[in-house]
This record gives structure tokens, C-alpha cells and sequence, in this order.
């Protein structure tokens, strides 16, 4: 059953209904809406786990499945999850499990080069509308076709850190040499294929550790592979279709997407597994330059992030290729359910002082964030009083009576303001001109109507305001 | 069999470390089985080969012997509804001076799902262009630099030199708040644009909506039989007249909205009443990527399902201000070095949104930096290409050596 058609009474059914609020939740219909809501799991409901509700535990486990599986890569706090879709498109309900990005080593990369990779995969991060975007993964690749070699490289980088890793070779006996040093580490192994499967398999079972299945270019091979798998005794299977950079970029695509959409629409289960691409294959074409094979390598990077890659790997750690792709997956993997909000506050830009402009907008995302560059497009140091509107924007939260003079007061009041500024001018945006009359009223501050758009504000400020 | 299966048995070469592992699984019983089920001959496994006690043996498993062919049927769809094709321009034989005429939408697919069909156009791709000197990013401004103040000029770069399907002129000047140019002025702009280069053309206004619509009435009608794409049209103007004025010189309009889709609707019914299907294209407002682009694409890739299950008020090509990019400043700004310099990282920063609205089902793009406009062009051509693929490729990454 698709997410958005499961309602809260189909999963109060089978819930102790004995409202004892140990969920932490008023009665039981509360629990089964936020249950639905995929806001919490099953594991709140203390009762459900007594025998008597078993059946009815196994029969709400298996309603809140979801078509695509959520596996575990790795151990501990940097464990990584990856699938656990339960739609195809994100408007439908949200997508969870943001796609991971695993940074290639080699096996015979110097000690140099390994310590830079690794570092950047700790380390790299970006501040970004209050989260810290980063890299997830490392998938170590068996390059010098020694297993030795690569049981020791294994060695140093799971000594090293605690990132998840996907340990690649099509070559059973190697991925053999560091499963035996770090199998307990819950590494990925890739891959199964039509000419390994029995030996992978095994090493599955036996390290208990996820496996990748690849059939470039052949569904029809990758299905049966991951029934096969499935006959084995395995569950957590990871699919990689093959990703064909260039001209191979359609045929990559729709693979993805029809295999994503018999998981979510129809509940195919042989699919039903996260899917991974490997944007670093445009290293396997002629390099004209290493600058625009790592073009390449990014951009070919964003269509997979939004054409339902659940893991990538990828080369190139050069920052603008690496950003824009770690923003991608952060917008994609947003809450649209969420109110397109920011939280209220008084925000400060530049580096303001007590003389500097006071503006307020409201808190609809997409004006905040609106008004946010373009205050700092222009480099100017002001404080910025976010108005909650309930996710609502200028024009229409003054018509929705979202937006109302006590309102602004409540804000000036909550946020300390006036501790902040020596003055008391308070700038309203354009839209908002008609209640300037009232919000001088209601907080005795001087009101001045800003710019109709916020790219008015560097000129509106220039003319208006003498600090 | 069994006998057979015995031999196939994985070749592994276990260490004693192994032992400690699987220790894990001693609780579990092996049996020796055999059975049936269909044609399938499926076998339980005895302790794996080269372990020498039995209980320390991983868990028995029913396994299949061979890979169990099964079938993946792609899941093709069926769609009701298809996306109206809006010409633009038009050649002197159809009453223009275009060299070519492009068309937009036709879709009757979701985009790129290569299963169920192919997109009958390639996006169309405008560069655009200013009326008077704007800032720009540096990494944009490097590539215009001599042409800043000629409009004409800065057509025939972005066309011959960096391959635009069309020049997207914004009469910027005309804000009453800027230059407040006349429409007679901004008309001969348009005439010089026309003359120097032969492709389609996009007008675009200042965003006021009495000043847009008198020069608009202006430009049309000196444009007559050109076929122009005017941006655009809004809910805030008079959409009567700004509608009558397209149709009597026969051309057509972009109808924008502020990322809602029950607008886009409403613009749309309101437009109908005096415009026909094939003249409307719409933008439901691109946001950059880290600004909103989620937003974007959710509604365009909701726009266009609607449209293609039978919402008929939705059935046009899409447009995306995709240059709407660059107010990202992750796209313009200087950043710590780790990020690289923003001379790559700002046309990355236009390429991944337009790539990413693209498989929303974008039809125009209208966009800045000549790598982004050649990325995107690549991105489409080989997106519709059929050509079998390497599996080798796909395949060699894990050993490549680099």
C-alpha cells in the first residue's frame, strides 16, 4: 500500500487501543496519526510489544513497510541508511534516507592520498540553512587485483575511521581478504553478478553485511540476480543497473525510474531494494582534461540524485563540483508536508551594530531566503525580524490577517529588539505598506515602507537610511 | 546434484579468523535437504567446504543452484492527456523573418522515461540579454563583457558564439523605476535584435503591469508575423488586453505564476477566453538551487503529471528562468577554498538547476553562462539517444586506475 493511501484508522485497527499515553501521545488515534505521518515508529508503543498483540505488531510492521527497503550500511553514529522510500515522487508524502554520496579510494592509492580522502569524507562540510551538509561513504575499490594488498588497505582505513564502507571487486577471494579484517563493520559488498553470485552470496550470509547486485544495462539479469539473492536467504539487497555516462545517460535514467516506479506503484518486491549509481564511470571514457571529466562527473552526479539513486559513488572531491550536489540532495530530501517556514527570530547579516537598519519580513521560506541574498548580495550589515505568518508570504499573510500589526509588536517584544538597535525605525516590506499606520500604533516605532521586492532593499537603504 | 552443487561451492580460502565470526551462527542445525518446488531445484547447503566443524558452518539456506530467471517487466504507462505544441517564430514564408521555427511541448511521456516514449522536441534553449548595462556575475560577465551595451550584439554572441536556440531580450530599461524607456525606444531595440540575428525571439518586460503592457503593444505590433514569445503575461495585468494584443499580431505568451499551481490555473482559464491553447507556455517560477529549488521542482513535476493524466488547464510546455540560478550565492560569491573557485562552481550552480527542472519536463529554458547552455544541450541530445550501451563502462569503475 502506497504511503498516502494508509490512513490512521487502518493502523489504529490493530493498536492495543488502550490510550495509555507511555507514547507519549494523548490516546491511541493521536499515536496512529503521527504512526501514518512516519513522525515515530512502532517502537513507542510499550504495549504493542507484549505477546498478546504479536499478530497485530507483525500485521502494522508489514502495512508500514515500505516498497522500497531501508538498509544500514556500517555501524554506529556514522551508519549510514539508505532507501526506505515510500514514494515515487517527493510531493506525493517526502522522500527519507537522502541519497548517500560514497568518495572512491583505491587500493593503491599512497598513504597520502588515502588520508585526503578519507579526511575529506570526516571533514568537508558545509553550513547550510542550519544543517551541515557532508559526504557519507567510502568505497574502496580493489585496483591492484591482490587480495592481500586490499585486506590491508581495509585494515588501515577501518583503523582509521568510522565512516561506513562499500568495499568493491567482482572478485570473491578478495572482497574475502577484507571482509575477514572488518566484516563485523557492516561493510556493503559490490558486487554480485551473473558470474559470482553463489560465491557473494555466500560471503553475505556469512559477514551478515548488505550486498550490491550489478547487471549493467540488463533488468531483466538484475531481477533475476536479486530474486536469486532473495531464494539465498538474503534481504538486504542494494541494485545497481549500470550508470552509462554520454550517450548511456537516457538509458541509465529510465533503468532508475522504471525500477523505482514497479517498487512504488506496484509493488514489485524483487525491486524493492534501494538503488545505487556510479557517476564515477565517466573516469572509464577517454580524459580529455581531468577539469572536464569532473564537469561531467557532477553534473551526471545531479540527474541521479533526482532520478532515485539511493547511493552514488563518486571521484572528484573538488568542492563547486561536490556543493551543488550536496545542496541538490538536501532541497530534494526536504519535508514538503513541512510549512514552507523558517523560524521566527531576529536574524543579523553583515556584521551589524547597534546603528544598523532593523527590516522585518515574514517567515514563508522563500521570502526569507529571498530577502536574505539580497541583503547579503549587497554586503550590508542589518538585522532582519522574522515575523511569524505561518509560512504564509508578504501579500497574502496581510490579507490573511497572517501578518498584523500585534503580531509585528509580539516579535519586537519576544526577539529583545530594542536591545539590539539604538534607534527605533522599523522597516516594513512594500506589501506590507498598509499596515504602517497600525504597527507605529501598536509599537510605538517609527515605521518606514521598504521596497515592493527585496531586491529593492541595497537602493532603498542608500536613500533612506542615514545611519 | 547435490554432488555437483558440492563442487560449485564457493572457492573461498577462509582464514581461522573466520571461525571466531561465524561462531554467531553455531546455534543453527544443518540438514541435508533436497527438494522440489515447480521446476525449480533448489538445495539446502551442508557446512561450506574447508571448515572443519560442522556447527561452526553459516546458516542452511535453501538456495537456488542457478539464477532464477525472472522476468522485469517495465512498467509502462498509458496517459490521457498530452502537452499542447507551441510554435515560435516564423520563417518569411509564414509571415516572419526567422531562419527556422521552433516548437515547443507535444509531450505525451513523462520526460526522459525512454520506456514509454521519446520527446518529440529538444528543449529550447534562450540565452539572455539586456537592454542596458546589469550587474552579472563575474563568471557570467566574463563571457559579455564587450557587448554589455548593445543589445544586438550581445544576440549575435550568445547565437553564434555560444549556440543559443534563441535570444531571450529583457527590456529592463522600461521599469518606470530604472530608465523608464517608451515603448517606442524599446520597440526599435527589439527591430535591431530582429535584424541582426534570425532566430526566434523572447521579449521580455520590466514586471510592471501597465508599463509591460503598453510596451508590449508596442513591440507586437512592430513585430507583426514574427511570432514572439512575449515574458510574460500575469495575473495582475490586464490580461484582456495584454491577451487581444498577442493574438491580432499573431504571436504567443508566456503565462507566469508564483509557484502555485491552482494559479497557473486560473491565469490560464482567464487566458483561454481570448487566446487559443497553442499560444500559452508556462512558468510557475524557478527558484535556484538552495533557494527554493525543491519548491520549483515539485510543482513543475506535479504540473506536468497533471497535465499528462488529463488536467487540460496545465497541458503547455513549461518555461524555467533557470539563470534565476545566480541569486544563489553559493553560485556568485567567493566561498573558502575548499569550494573551489566560483568560476566553475556558478555555472555547476545553473547546470544543476537546469538539469534538475529538466526532468520535471521543462520545455524552455532561459539561461546565462555559455558552459551551462552547452552542458544542458549535450545533457538533451544524449538523453534521447538510443544507442546501445557499453556495458564495460559500467563495469570498469572498480578497477580503474586513476
Amino acid at each position: 500500500m502506497a504511503a498516502k493511501e494508509l490512513s490512521p484508522i487502518d493502523v489504529y485497527a490493530s493498536l492495543p487501543k488502550t490510550n495509555c499515553k507511555l507514547c507519549g501521545e494523548e490516546n491511541c488515534m493521536a499515536f496512529a496519526t503521527k504512526i501514518v505521518n512516519r513522525v515515530v515508529d512502532l517502537e513507542l508503543c510499550p504495549p504493542l510489544s507484549e505477546k498478546q498483540h504479536a499478530s497485530n505488531r507483525m500485521k502494522l510492521q508489514e502495512m508500514l513497510r515500505p516498497p522500497v527497503r531501508e538498509i544500514t550500511v556500517g555501524t554506529g553514529e556514522r551508519a549510514v541508511r539508505i532507501g526506505g522510500k515510500l514514494v515515487m515522487y517527493r510531493h506525493q508524502f517526502a522522500y527519507f534516507n537522502p541519497t548517500a554520496v560514497a568518495v572512491d579510494i583505491s587500493d593503491e592509492s599512497s598513504n597520502d592520498e588515502i588520508e585526503q580522502r578519507i579526511a575529506a569524507v570526516e571533514s568537508l562540510s558545509y553550513d547550510y540553512i542550519g544543517q551541515t551538509l557532508k559526504l557519507d561513504m567510502i568505497a574502496l575499490r580493489c585496483t591492484s587485483n591482490d587480495a592481500k594488498n586490499f585486506g590491508a588497505v581495509a585494515k588501515k582505513i577501518s583503523e582509521r575511521t568510522q565512516s561506513p564502507i562499500m568495499l568493491c571487486s567482482l572478485n570473491p577471494d578478495i572482497l574475502e581478504a577484507a571482509l575477514i579484517i572488518m566484516g563485523k563493520a557492516r561493510p556493503l559488498l559490490y558486487a554480485a553478478t551473473r558470474g559470482n553470485w553463489r560465491e557473494m552470496a555466500e560471503l553475505a550470509l556469512m559477514y551478515g553485511c548488505p550486498i550490491a547486485v550489478s547487471a549493467p544495462g540488463d533488468l531483466t539479469m538484475l531481477n533475476s540476480l536479486s530474486s536469486t539473492l532473495l531464494a539465498c536467504g538474503l534481504e538486504d539487497i542494494v541494485l545497481d543497473p549500470g550508470t552509462f555516462p554520454r550517450e548511456g545517460i537516457g538509458q541509465t535514467l529510465d533503468s532508475l525510474t522504471m525500477l523505482r516506479r514497479a517498487a512504488c506503484e506496484d509493488g514489485n518486491k524483487v525491486v524493492g531494494f534501494p538503488l545505487m549509481a556510479t557517476p564515477m564511470t565517466v573516469w572509464s571514457q577517454g580524459i580529455e582534461s581531468p577539469e572536464v571529466t569532473r564537469w561531467e562527473e557532477a553534473y551526471l552526479t545531479s540527474t541521479l540524485i533526482t532520478r532515485y539513486a539511493d547511493l552514488v559513488v563518486v571521484h572528484s572531491l573538488d568542492g563547486w563540483a561536490v556543493l551543488p550536489n550536496l545542496v541538490l540532495r538536501q532541497n530534494l530530501y526536504t519535508d514538503p508536508r513541512k510549512p514552507v517556514a523558517v523560524d521566527p527570530a531576529l536574524k543579523s547579516f553583515g556584521n551589524p551594530d547597534q546603528a544598523s537598519p532593523l527590516l522585518c519580513t515574514t517567515n514563508f521560506a522563500l521570502t526569507y531566503y529571498t530577502v536574505a541574498s539580497d541583503v547579503e548580495a549587497a554586503g550590508i550589515s542589518c538585522y532582519v525580524l522574522v515575523i511569524d505568518t505561518e509560512g504564509i508570504s508578504v501579500e497574502s499573510a496581510v490579507a490573511g490577517r497572517k501578518l498584523t500589526a500585534d503580531k509585528v509588536a509580539e516579535s519586537v517584544k519576544t526577539f529583545k529588539v530594542s536591545e539590539k538597535v539604538n534607534h527605533s525605525t522599523l522597516i516594513i516590506p512594500g506589501r506590507a505598506a498598509r499596515l504602517s499606520g497600525e504597527i507605529e500604533e501598536a509599537t510605538g516605532w517609527k515605521v518606514l515602507v521598504g521596497p515592493m521586492d527585496s531586491s529593492g532593499i541595497p537602493k532603498f537603504l542608500q536613500e533612506k537610511w542615514k545611519s | 546434484m547435490s554432488e555437483e552443487n558440492s563442487e560449485k561451492k564457493p572457492g573461498m580460502k577462509l582464514s581461522p579468523k573466520i571461525l571466531e565470526l561465524l561462531s554467531k551462527y553455531s546455534e543453527i542445525e544443518l540438514e541435508d535437504v533436497e527438494m522440489e518446488i515447480g521446476d525449480l531445484e533448489i538445495w539446502v547447503q551442508p557446512a561450506v567446504t574447508g571448515i572443519q566443524v560442522p556447527t561452526r558452518a553459516p546458516p542452511a539456506k535453501a538456495k537456488p543452484s542457478e539464477i532464477l530467471k525472472t522476468e522485469f517487466r517495465r512498467p509502462v504507462r498509458q496517459y490521457p492527456g498530452s502537452i499542447v505544441e507551441v510554435r515560435l517564430g516564423a520563417t518569411r514564408a509564414e509571415g516572419g523573418t526567422r531562419g527556422k521555427v521552433l516548437a515547443l511541448g507535444g509531450e505525451k511521456v513523462p520526460p526522459f522515461y525512454l520506456s514509454e516514449g521519446t520527446m518529440p522536441h529538444p528543449p529550447v534553449i534562450a540565452l539572455d540579454v539586456f537592454d542596458m548595462e546589469i550587474r552579472l556575475a563575474k563568471a557570467v560577465r566574463m563571457h559579455v563583457e564587450d557587448v554589455l551595451e548593445d543589445p544586438a550584439e550581445w544576440a549575435r554572441l550568445a547565437v553564434e558564439k555560444f549556440g543559443a536556440d534563441m535570444v531571450n531580450l529583457h527590456l529592463v530599461s522600461i521599469d518606470p523605476l530604472i530608465k523608464d524607456t517608451s515603448p517606442a525606444i524599446a520597440a526599435k531595440t527589439v527591430e535591431n535584435v530582429l535584424q541582426t540575428v534570425d532566430v526566434p525571439l523572447t521579449i521580455g518586460g520590466c514586471g510592471d503591469p501597465q508599463k509591460d503592457l503598453r510596451v508590449f503593444e508596442k513591440v507586437a505590433e512592430v513585430t507583426k508575423g514574427e511570432r514572439i514569445l512575449f515574458n510574460s503575461v500575469t495575473l495582475d495585468m490586464d490580461i484582456r488586453k495584454t491577451a487581444e494584443v498577442i493574438r491580432k499580431f499573431g504571436h504567443a505568451t508566456i503565462a507566469f505564476t508564483s509557484m502555485d499551481m491552482n494559479r497557473a490555473r486560473e491565469l490560464n482559464r482567464k487566458l483561454y477566453e481570448h487566446l487559443p491553447r497553442e499560444d500559452i507556455v508556462i512558468d510557475t517560477t524557478t527558484a535556484a538551487l538552495g533557494y527554493g529549488l525543491d519548491y520549483a521542482f515539485s510543482i513543475m513535476e506535479r504540473t506536468r503529471l497533471a497535465a499528462l493524466m488529463g488536467d487540460k488547464e496545465l497541458q503547455h510546455p513549461m518555461a524555467s528562468g533557470t539563470t534565476n540560478a545566480w541569486a544563489a550565492r553559493e553560485a556568485w560569491m567567493s566561498l573558502a577554498p575548499q569550494w573551489g573557485p566560483r568560476e566553475l562552481r556558478g555555472p555547476m550552480w545553473e547546470t544543476v538547476t537546469a538539469l534538475t527542472l529538466l526532468l520535471t519536463g521543462v520545455d524552455y529554458f532561459m539561461m546565462m553562462h555559455p558552459a551551462a547552455v552547452k552542458t544542458l544541450r549535450d545533457v538533451t541530445t544524449n538523453l534521447s539517444s538510443s544507442l546501445r550501451e557499453d556495458n564495460e563502462i559500467a563495469e570498469n569503475w572498480v578497477t580503474l586506475k586513476l
